[in-house]
């Protein structure tokens, strides 16, 4: 750039030739199509295990299409399919014209797109498969992960290399929203996803027990934060104002609530485990960023609705408006109801219960989706230069999705509620009021309201595909959208002196930066070591698994038992007379990864271990109504049938001990003679009650686990046990 | 519960980074003008003469 070239703010003449250039739409329309696609399948895969929870033939008897496989297809089809996609298709798009350039690189695009989708066909046929780590939101296997981060990174070249050669000197808020959700997510994606290889589809988490929760649900909720909610809120900062033709109500305060929100997110993680067995402390820092979040979270909602201020004609006009309206404020009550829910005293109820999936279900149907259908309503008109082909349709589609979600969510809080209160109640004597199965017998009715409430928000979206279909057919596509603006020169030439100035005038602080980067990335690689140190057992009695428990273990994530059953007995009067001891962190230390579950659709398991015979547990898993009537459980006849693979076991043996679990050396070896032996004794035990199994079937391995888990505590101390009961 | 000490480390850095970026863009000028931006995105860059 020629110093005479550079203009200057005010009455100098400038000399400026106006440039051409053209928007990329290929690739926001290829995102969209996605969006549709994935969004039509999560929902369905979503529909489809709501069923099973009342109706669990519905599973077909077939391993892969049983609730615990299919659950984690459904959150992760909606979460990274449905809504990745969307947001993708939202930021490529709104990106380019609030940049007034063309996205960085082609060919990035594209490598993002398909690679994004790859990623997605790859995590639909694991996880059916039964391929997963067993944490929740992230149960993707590590090849998968290894290949997200990749993506990631093109994505994120793409939108800063965009960002970079941009011809707007302001950063419009959205960007910032998009930028936030970048760098945060390749974070938690990596932190939590480290794992150690066993195999090619098998993986162990690197942390174990109580810490492998904190990281679990440090991850977790921020993913929420910043896979759902930031991205969907810069979205909301272009499309709103577009859609309604006026600025947004306080730009300053989209910029305050921005830096504030991002500032408090996250920490909020810790609220998932509330009265377990993560330290108070943790607990209570958990609590305290949750309840401050409200304002943040809140001065987006009402930056968002106040924009629509003297505009409310337009809202009955406009669908796209109709839907964001609903999205806003579903943001708003989800929000206010997250602190509400991060209460120990609200918690303590709401836990475990459907309460948290109807709470997640206002975010994710109402927000995200509304968000969604919103955005893909406002392109597709645009870019295929027409208008939607039927508004009737479209609002149509508004008011059964908006429906949808209330009698979603209606029933389900009504259930929540009152499976919790059950659970908790006693009789006058003292004894639990009612059996587990009692409990989920009398909210049945709500399961099945549920799931027409999400029929319907289903049918909604297929009259959405149409009605987007019929637009498309009438316009014709502009793969290529012509643009002009000014280019950028002023600013450009001022940073480069401003840190060239630094790197001259500054050398120490560089040096002082450099080193506490490097520093930061050795002390990633340490710790790991550090944390194997620290997982030497608190509670003597708390032994490694023998090999058949682990393979058993393995079979339990496997099929996803901990999407139903949790292992974490809180220290309530209630949950210890039903279950037994409540639950310490160090008997988790062994624990690669935690399983302690986030939703009580069966009973808790932790202390399941010697509660009933092993002939109970084998008739249990080949049909659960027969050893309990009612029972909504899946039968699980195929473990009867599989033959365990112990060729794996040496592999997972040593794997272990690399993470610190003190087996012998040399164990690796022996360890397939001892799982036999143990094999051997369950199968004679079984014989003795007239079943006739062979020891190389998986029912077996996982019998040794069930009756494995939580039973170490109990022969040391029973004390806190018979004190709570009495 | 070492574990909170990675989480810890890595949430400062990327607070860190945050705040580079936050200082970054006060001292670039991002937030001066409070009014314009959000006006300014209502207007479409069709092709057109400007002005």
């Amino acid at each position: 750039m020629t110093k005479q070239n550079q203009p200057t703010d005010y009455g100098h003449p400038v000399q400026l030739r106006t440039e051409h250039f053209y928007y990329d739409n290929s690739i926001v329309r290829a995102f969209g199509m996605a969006t549709v696609i994935f969004g039509i399948v999560g929902m369905l895969a979503g529909l489809w295990a709501a069923i099973q929870i009342y109706y669990p033939q519905a599973s077909l008897g077939l391993a892969p299409t049983t609730f615990g496989r299919m659950r984690p297809l459904h959150t992760n089809a909606i979460i990274f399919a449905f809504v990745g996609n969307a947001s993708f298709a939202g930021i490529y798009y709104s990106l380019q014209r609030l940049c007034k350039s063309r996205l960085f690189s082609d060919k990035l695009s594209w490598i993002h797109f398909w690679g994004w989708q790859a990623i997605i066909a790859a995590a639909a046929i694991t996880l059916l498969m039964g391929k997963t780590t067993g944490k929740e939101y992230a149960e993707l296997e590590w090849p998968i992960d290894i290949a997200i981060t990749l993506v990631w990174v093109i994505f994120g070249i793409n939108m800063f290399g965009t960002i970079f050669k941009r011809r707007e000197k302001h950063l419009y808020v959205a960007i910032w929203f998009y930028i936030a959700t970048w760098v945060t997510v390749a974070m938690l994606h990596i932190v939590n996803s480290f794992e150690i290889p066993v195999s090619f589809m098998k993986s162990y988490s690197w942390y174990a027990g109580v810490q492998d929760a904190l990281v679990q649900w440090w991850y977790g909720h921020n993913a929420v934060a910043f896979f759902l909610t930031t991205p969907v809120l810069g979205l909301m900062y272009y499309y709103l104002p577009k859609a309604a033709n006026r600025p947004v109500y306080s730009y300053r305060l989209s910029i305050i609530h921005f830096w504030a929100l991002i500032f408090i997110y996250i920490w909020a993680g810790p609220h998932h485990l509330l009265y377990t067995a993560l330290p108070d402390w943790a607990q209570s820092l958990g609590v305290v960023f949750s309840v401050m979040l409200i304002a943040p979270s809140w001065g987006g909602m009402l930056n968002g609705l106040f924009t629509l201020r003297g505009a409310w004609d337009k809202v009955r006009e406009d669908p796209v408006l109709k839907f964001m309206v609903v999205a806003i404020t579903c943001y708003g009550m989800a929000t206010f109801e997250g602190p509400l829910l991060s209460l120990k005293s609200v918690n303590a109820i709401s836990h475990f219960s459907d309460w948290t999936i109807a709470h997640v279900h206002i975010g994710g149907l109402g927000w995200n989706g509304f968000m969604a259908f919103a955005i893909l309503y406002y392109m597709v008109p645009k870019m295929w230069g027409t208008s939607l082909y039927s508004k009737k349709l479209a609002t149509n589609h508004f008011w059964l999705g908006t429906i949808g979600i209330v009698i979603y969510a209606v029933p389900l809080y009504w259930a929540g509620f009152e499976q919790s209160i059950m659970w908790k109640s006693f009789t006058p004597e003292g004894q639990l009021k009612f059996q587990f199965l009692d409990t989920v017998n009398s909210i049945k009715p709500f399961y099945i309201l549920r799931s027409i409430g999400g029929s319907l928000y289903l049918v909604g979206a297929f009259f959405m595909v149409y009605n987007l279909y019929k637009t498309m057919k009438a316009g014709s596509f502009v793969p290529n959208e012509p643009a002009e603006a000014m280019p950028l020169i002023k600013i450009k030439s001022e940073q480069k002196e401003y840190w060239h100035r630094i790197i001259e005038r500054k050398p120490a602080t560089l040096l002082v930066l450099s080193l506490i980067v490097v520093a930061i990335g050795g002390f990633i690689e340490l710790v790991p070591t550090f944390l194997i140190k620290s997982n030497v057992p608190t509670i003597t009695s708390v032994k490694p698994y023998t090999p058949l428990e682990l393979q058993g273990r393995d079979i339990y994530i496997r099929e996803g038992c901990y999407t139903c059953h949790s292992q974490m007995v809180r220290p309530f009067r209630d949950e210890v007379a039903r279950y037994g001891e409540y639950s310490k962190a160090g008997e988790f230390v062994y624990d690669h990864p935690f399983q302690w579950g986030s939703k009580r659709t069966g009973p808790d398991l932790a202390r399941e271990g010697g509660k009933y015979p092993d002939s109970w547990h084998y008739n249990h898993m080949y049909d659960p109504g027969t050893m309990s009537p009612g029972s909504i459980m899946p039968a699980y006849a195929w473990l009867l049938e599989n033959r365990l693979d112990t060729a794996s076991t040496p592999a997972k043996i040593r794997a272990m001990q690399k993470l610190g679990v003190p087996y012998a050396d040399g164990y690796a070896q022996n360890a397939n003679s001892d799982l036999m032996q143990q094999a051997d004794s369950i199968t004679a035990g079984l014989k003795k009650d007239k079943i006739n199994t062979a020891s190389d079937k998986e029912i077996v391995a996982l019998i040794a686990y069930l009756q494995r888990i939580g039973r170490d505590i109990k022969g040391e101390q029973n004390s806190t046990a018979a004190q709570l009961n009495k | 519960m070492s574990v909170i000490i990675i989480l810890l480390i890595i949430s400062i850095s990327i607070a860190a980074v945050f705040l580079a970026a936050f200082l970054w863009s006060v001292k670039t000028g991002q937030f001066e003008d409070d009014f314009s931006p959000a006006s300014r995105i209502l207007f479409d860059d069709k092709t057109k003469p400007t002005n």
